[in-house]
């Protein structure tokens, strides 16, 4: 670690509290780990090094342990990500249901060259993934944290304008 | 599937029945319901006579082993020495199944009945529900649900004024297959990657925390206060074909089909009326080609095969495959076969943890392979290839990751070779794939 920057933790006063109870739940400090990431990446978009470093610190691990936990669950973004973070299901099912075309579409109408990258104006990054679990209602798009069903490739232009 | 949902005729629905009634979703809604009253009269039972009646309805596990509900209880230390634990499995992800979503989604205090009862029949003060992360609208409605069944008594220190602890949280995965695996998944509650463990022991001995633990999936926790409130005797008598399945079952049905949507059916319900009848059959112009009838995990039926299969696991397994979770992917005339089993394997290929050779090296090695075949570069030997590999995979690992990876390339190949052939003899043109990312 080379801290080039001031940085300013993520569990200051009100969030401690809240990490606090979430400890209370379980028997070990550690098993607090996934909510604790979930809370680094609502407050910053994104798990820095150093926020991974600050999580081992409150949870009493090691920096390297919380990379390890990090780095094996695809949700937790490692870099940040455009405003808007698009995920659009092309397993089997959905890939049945015409969802390469929804992918094509979404990657032409937010201007992200490639899937994985973040378009030039920074609004969005879109990414391919796995199996939403949402198959009867192919293809189902997550935006955000926002869960939206039936997409098609010509839904997508209006879908996109509700994410400016 | 519309909501408010209107169940065909040839349904039986127990779980389902209130599935786009936004009023069920509250505790006052789901009182109004009839709710509750099974965990009023569980708790007033010995633990030990709930679990008898659990095990008399005959219901198995929904998650996808079928595993018998009661017995499994029954493996949990009877003294209770240290504390026990009960993990509810919603971490849905099975390619094809989206049916404990619709369960969270409407009947979230149906769920949490549920829960309790276990949750009292193996003498656990805690239960985590394991939502999986992508799974936003379930979460935020079963949280609610919650805190509402804390304010209303239902839950804590003095659940339903008994006396009894019954507390429950929910547990948020982070984009993980494997953590449905019921050892990984407690391996991810304790805060650790989500690789499965070795057993024994299993979980009724050394489960999460190293505490004895079970762990069900949503429908079948789901499924308990109706067992409750009507007898084993009753659950039981719900079969259509062979005694040893029993109850009711939701099929997330979708695909190539016009209806697509979440079906309850009595065990034992032919697998071709669900297609032809309740779900309309495949689209208009087009012909039923294959289906996987429990989830991608499992071996792929020909339409033959397909038509003359009765809904249960008994029936399935007659077919040489498994009713798995109940997720029916079904294909038409115009689906490419070489190209949707390839993009099966890549699931699996992303979503091994890597912690055995055969599964890390085998999943991402048969995906290549497939890709080679539909690029057009395939050889014949490659059928071989992927067979023998195939084989490798099967068996020889910690969990059965790899061997649900294998299950749908061997009947795959088995049942549609030609299409396979036509690649690499190049009467089919070679299909580009979509650039992974």
């Amino acid at each position: 670690m080379h801290p080039t920057a001031a940085y300013e933790p993520v569990f200051s006063a009100e969030r401690k509290q809240q990490l606090d109870e979430i400890l209370k739940r379980y028997p070990t400090k550690r098993a607090a780990l996934l909510p604790a990431l979930w809370m680094v990446q609502q407050a910053r978009g994104w798990i820095s090094d150093h926020a991974m470093a600050e999580v081992a610190e409150v949870l009493g691990l090691t920096p390297a342990y919380v990379k390890g936990v990090v780095t094996f669950y695809t949700m937790y973004h490692q870099h940040p990500v455009g405003k808007h973070f698009v995920q659009v299901c092309t397993t089997t099912p959905c890939n049945l249901c015409g969802a390469e075309g929804v992918v094509k579409a979404l990657l032409e109408h937010t201007g992200c060259k490639e899937l994985g990258a973040t378009s030039p104006d920074g609004k969005y990054t879109v990414v391919e993934v796995e199996c939403l679990g949402a198959c009867g209602f192919a293809t189902p798009v997550m935006i955000g944290d926002d869960f939206i069903e039936s997409v098609t490739a010509e839904s997508v232009p209006e879908l996109l304008r509700r994410y400016p | 599937m519309g909501f408010p949902h209107t169940p065909h005729p040839k349904e039986t629905v127990l779980l389902s029945r209130y599935f786009g009634d936004a009023e069920a979703r509250t505790y006052d809604g789901w009182v109004k319901r009839g709710g509750y009253q099974a965990l009023e009269q569980a708790l007033a039972m010995e633990p030990a006579q709930v679990i008898e009646i659990v095990k008399e309805s005959g219901l198995r596990g929904r998650g996808g082993a079928g595993f018998p509900a009661g017995l499994k209880w029954s493996f949990m230390p009877k003294e209770k020495k240290r504390p026990h634990y009960l993990c509810c499995n919603a971490d849905e992800s099975e390619p094809g199944t989206f049916k404990d979503r619709e369960i969270m989604r409407w009947t979230p205090h149906g769920l949490i009945e549920g829960c309790a009862i276990a949750q009292y029949a193996i003498q656990a003060e805690v239960t985590y529900i394991y939502i999986r992360g992508e799974f936003t609208e379930p979460l935020r409605i079963i949280e609610q649900a919650l805190a509402e069944a804390y304010q209303r008594g239902v839950l804590g220190a003095n659940a339903m004024g008994t006396g009894k602890r019954l507390d429950m949280y929910v547990h948020r995965g982070a984009g993980a297959y494997i953590c449905g695996e019921e050892t990984a998944l407690m391996n991810s509650i304790e805060g650790k990657r989500g690789n499965p463990r070795i057993r024994p022991p299993f979980p009724a001995a050394f489960g999460v925390f190293g505490l004895p633990t079970t762990v069900n999936n949503v429908e079948t926790l789901a499924s308990v206060p109706h067992i409750i409130n009507r007898g084993g005797a009753w659950y039981r008598s719900l079969s259509l074909s062979n005694p040893k399945s029993t109850g009711t079952k939701l099929f997330s049905v979708c695909g190539n089909v016009k209806r697509p949507g979440n079906y309850e059916v009595t065990m034992g319900f032919p697998l071709g009326d669900l297609i032809h009848e309740l779900c309309g059959g495949v689209p208009a112009g087009r012909t039923l080609k294959a289906c996987v009838p429990g989830g991608s995990s499992v071996p792929i039926l020909n339409r033959e095969e397909a038509e003359s299969c009765k809904l249960d696991y008994e029936g399935c397994m007659e077919k040489g495959t498994m009713l798995g979770s109940g997720g029916l992917i079904v294909f038409d005339d115009s689906a490419d076969m070489v190209y949707q089993i390839m993009r099966l394997a890549r699931f699996y290929a992303h979503e091994s943890c890597a912690q055995c050779t055969q599964c890390r090296e085998g999943t991402a090695w048969t995906v290549r392979i497939l890709q080679r075949i539909l690029a057009g570069e395939g050889e014949s030997k490659d059928l071989d290839l992927l067979l023998d590999l195939s084989e490798q995979m099967t068996g020889k690992t910690i969990c059965v990751l790899s061997d649900s990876c294998a299950a749908p390339i061997v009947s795959g190949i088995k049942k549609f070779r030609g299409e396979f052939e036509a690649y690499i003899n190049g009467t089919r043109r070679p299909r580009p794939v979509l650039a992974h990312a």
